[in-house]
C-alpha cells in the first residue's frame, strides 16, 4: 500500500485512511480505492480533509463518482466538516501500485490482475483468473472500461477481463 | 536557451507574458487535435466493422477526449475562460487543429446514409497516433512542468491505441487485394494533409525557444523515421514527403467540415450550458 508519511499521520488522518477502505472502485466493487493504489495523500487541517487521488486513466468517466464517494465517506469522520478531493499526476499511477492482496480479489471477481514490474517491450502474458491456464487469447485490447481488456481462456472456455499494465 | 527554463506552475508561467502566450498557443494545438479527432472517432459509434471494434474505437475516443480536457483545463488555468466554453463555444477560426483531424469520415452523415471509409479511419488514427507519440515524448522535456507530467501519463494510455491500429494496419496490408487497395488509397489521402501535424503554428519560434516542446524539424524527422519503419514492416510502399492542405488549420483556417463537427458536438452545450460532457 502506498501511504505517504505513514509515521507522521495524525489520528484523524489515520481514521480517514480506515474510512477510505470502504470506498470501492466504482467499476470493480470488490476492491477499494486504497487497494487500487489510487489514494496518494490524506491531510486534515482544521476540519478539512484534503485527499489527493491518482487517476488510473485520464479520461476515466468514473472520476466524478469517485470524488463523490470519497467525499460522502469522509464527512462521516469525526471532526471532518469538509472534504477536498484533488486528482494529481505526480507520482503517476501505475499498475504496480495495486496491493498484492487485492490481486487475489481481482481474480475472484473474474479479472486478471496486471503483471508486476512490467516494462516497455515486455510481452503481456495473461493467465486465466478462473483456471490459471496460460492458454488464453486477447479478444479486444479495449473492454467495458478504459483500463480493462477482454480475453478468452481456451482451456476452461471462459471469457474474462484483464487490467491493462500501466507503467 | 530552452534548456535553462523550468516553469513549475501556472503562476510562474503568467509572470512572462510572452511565455504564457506561447504556452497557450501550443495547448490549443494539442487540445484541438485530440478533441476534434476524438469527435470524428465517436462518429463511428455503431458503424464500426464489428461490435468489438465499436467498443475499442469508443474507448480510444474517450481517452483522447480526456486528454483534450486536460489541455483545456490548463488553458482555463491560464485565464482563457472555462474549459467547457473553450472547447464548445469558440468559432472555427479560433481552432488550431491540423486539417487532417477535421476531415469527415467519408460520404454521408451519421444520421443520414453514412458511407464511412474504414481504411481512412485506420490510417488517419494510426498516422496521427504515431505523431502524437513523438509529441508526447518530446513534451516530457517541456519547460512547463504540468505539461511534462501529464504527457507521461497520456503516453501510458496512448501506447494501447498504437497497438490497436498496428493490428489493423498489418492485417489489412496482408489481406485481400481489395483490402490492400483501399488501404493504399487511404494512405494517399491521409498523406495529402499529414505534413501539417508537426507545424507548430504562427508562434512556432517562441514555442521552441521557450523549450515548451522540441522544434518542428525534430518532431517531423522522428515521426517520419518511425512511420517509415512501420510501413516497411507492414510491406507498404513509402508515400514520400507528406503534403499539406491548401489551407492551414494551425493558423485558424478551416474547412466547412470543421463547422459541421463543431455545430454537432456543441449542440447540447449551447442549449444547456449546465450539461456535463
Amino acid at each position: 500500500m502506498t501511504r505517504e508519511n505513514v509515521d507522521g499521520l495524525s489520528e484523524q488522518e489515520a481514521a480517514c485512511w480506515e474510512l477510505l477502505q470502504d470506498v470501492k472502485d466504482p467499476e470493480i466493487p470488490v476492491i477499494s480505492m486504497v487497494e487500487m493504489g489510487m489514494i496518494h495523500k490524506v491531510r486534515v487541517e482544521s476540519g478539512v480533509a484534503h485527499v489527493e487521488v491518482l487517476p488510473t486513466f485520464v479520461g476515466c468517466p468514473a472520476l466524478e463518482i469517485m470524488k463523490k464517494n470519497i467525499t460522502e465517506k469522509l464527512v462521516e469522520g469525526e471532526g471532518i466538516d469538509e472534504v477536498q478531493v484533488r486528482f494529481v499526476y505526480d507520482p503517476q499511477w501505475t499498475s504496480d501500485r495495486i496491493a498484492v492482496e487485492a490481486r487475489d480479489k481481482l481474480r475472484s471477481f473474474g479479472i486478471a490482475p496486471p503483471p508486476l514490474g512490467h516494462k516497455p517491450g515486455d510481452e503481456w502474458e495473461v493467465a486465466c483468473p478462473y483456471c490459471n491456464s496460460p492458454y488464453t487469447q486477447l479478444e479486444n485490447l479495449f473492454g467495458p472500461a478504459a483500463c480493462r481488456s477482454i480475453l478468452y481462456c481456451r482451456h476452461c472456455k471462459n471469457p474474462f477481463e484483464a487490467l491493462k499494465p500501466i507503467y | 536557451m530552452g534548456e535553462a527554463l523550468h516553469v513549475e506552475n501556472v503562476e510562474q508561467a503568467l509572470q512572462n507574458q510572452e511565455y504564457a502566450q506561447a504556452l497557450a498557443d501550443l495547448l490549443f494545438q494539442l487540445a484541438d487535435d485530440d478533441f476534434i479527432l476524438a469527435y470524428r472517432g465517436s462518429e463511428w459509434l455503431g458503424l464500426a466493422p464489428h461490435i468489438e471494434e465499436d467498443v475499442a474505437f469508443s474507448s480510444m475516443s474517450q481517452d483522447m477526449m480526456g486528454h483534450a480536457v486536460m489541455y483545456y483545463e490548463m488553458l482555463e488555468a491560464l485565464g482563457l475562460g472555462k474549459a467547457d466554453d473553450i472547447a464548445q463555444l469558440r468559432e472555427s477560426a479560433a481552432f488550431r487543429n491540423a486539417i487532417l483531424v477535421e476531415r469527415k469520415n467519408g460520404e454521408g452523415e451519421y444520421n443520414d446514409n453514412p458511407h464511412y471509409d474504414w481504411a481512412y479511419a485506420i490510417v488517419r488514427s494510426y498516422v496521427y497516433g504515431l505523431h502524437k507519440q513523438v509529441r508526447l515524448e518530446a513534451l516530457q522535456q517541456s519547460s512547463y512542468q504540468p505539461l511534462a507530467l501529464i504527457s507521461r501519463k497520456m503516453l501510458t494510455e496512448h501506447r494501447y491505441h498504437l497497438m490497436h491500429w498496428q493490428v489493423w494496419l498489418k492485417q489489412l496490408a496482408n489481406s485481400t487485394p481489395e483490402a490492400r487497395n483501399r488501404l493504399e488509397a487511404a494512405i494517399a489521402k491521409v498523406w495529402q494533409d499529414a505534413g501539417e501535424l508537426s507545424d507548430l503554428g504562427l508562434n512556432a519560434d517562441n514555442i521552441a525557444r521557450f523549450g515548451l516542446i522540441a522544434g518542428e524539424d525534430l518532431l517531423r524527422q522522428k515521426w517520419l523515421n518511425h512511420t517509415k519503419k512501420i510501413f516497411q514492416n507492414a510491406g507498404l510502399s513509402w508515400p514520400g514527403e507528406p503534403g499539406t492542405a491548401a489551407i492551414r488549420g494551425r493558423a485558424g483556417e478551416h474547412t466547412p467540415e470543421l463547422e459541421q463537427a463543431l455545430a454537432t458536438l456543441s449542440e447540447v452545450y449551447r442549449i444547456d450550458p449546465a450539461a456535463g460532457w
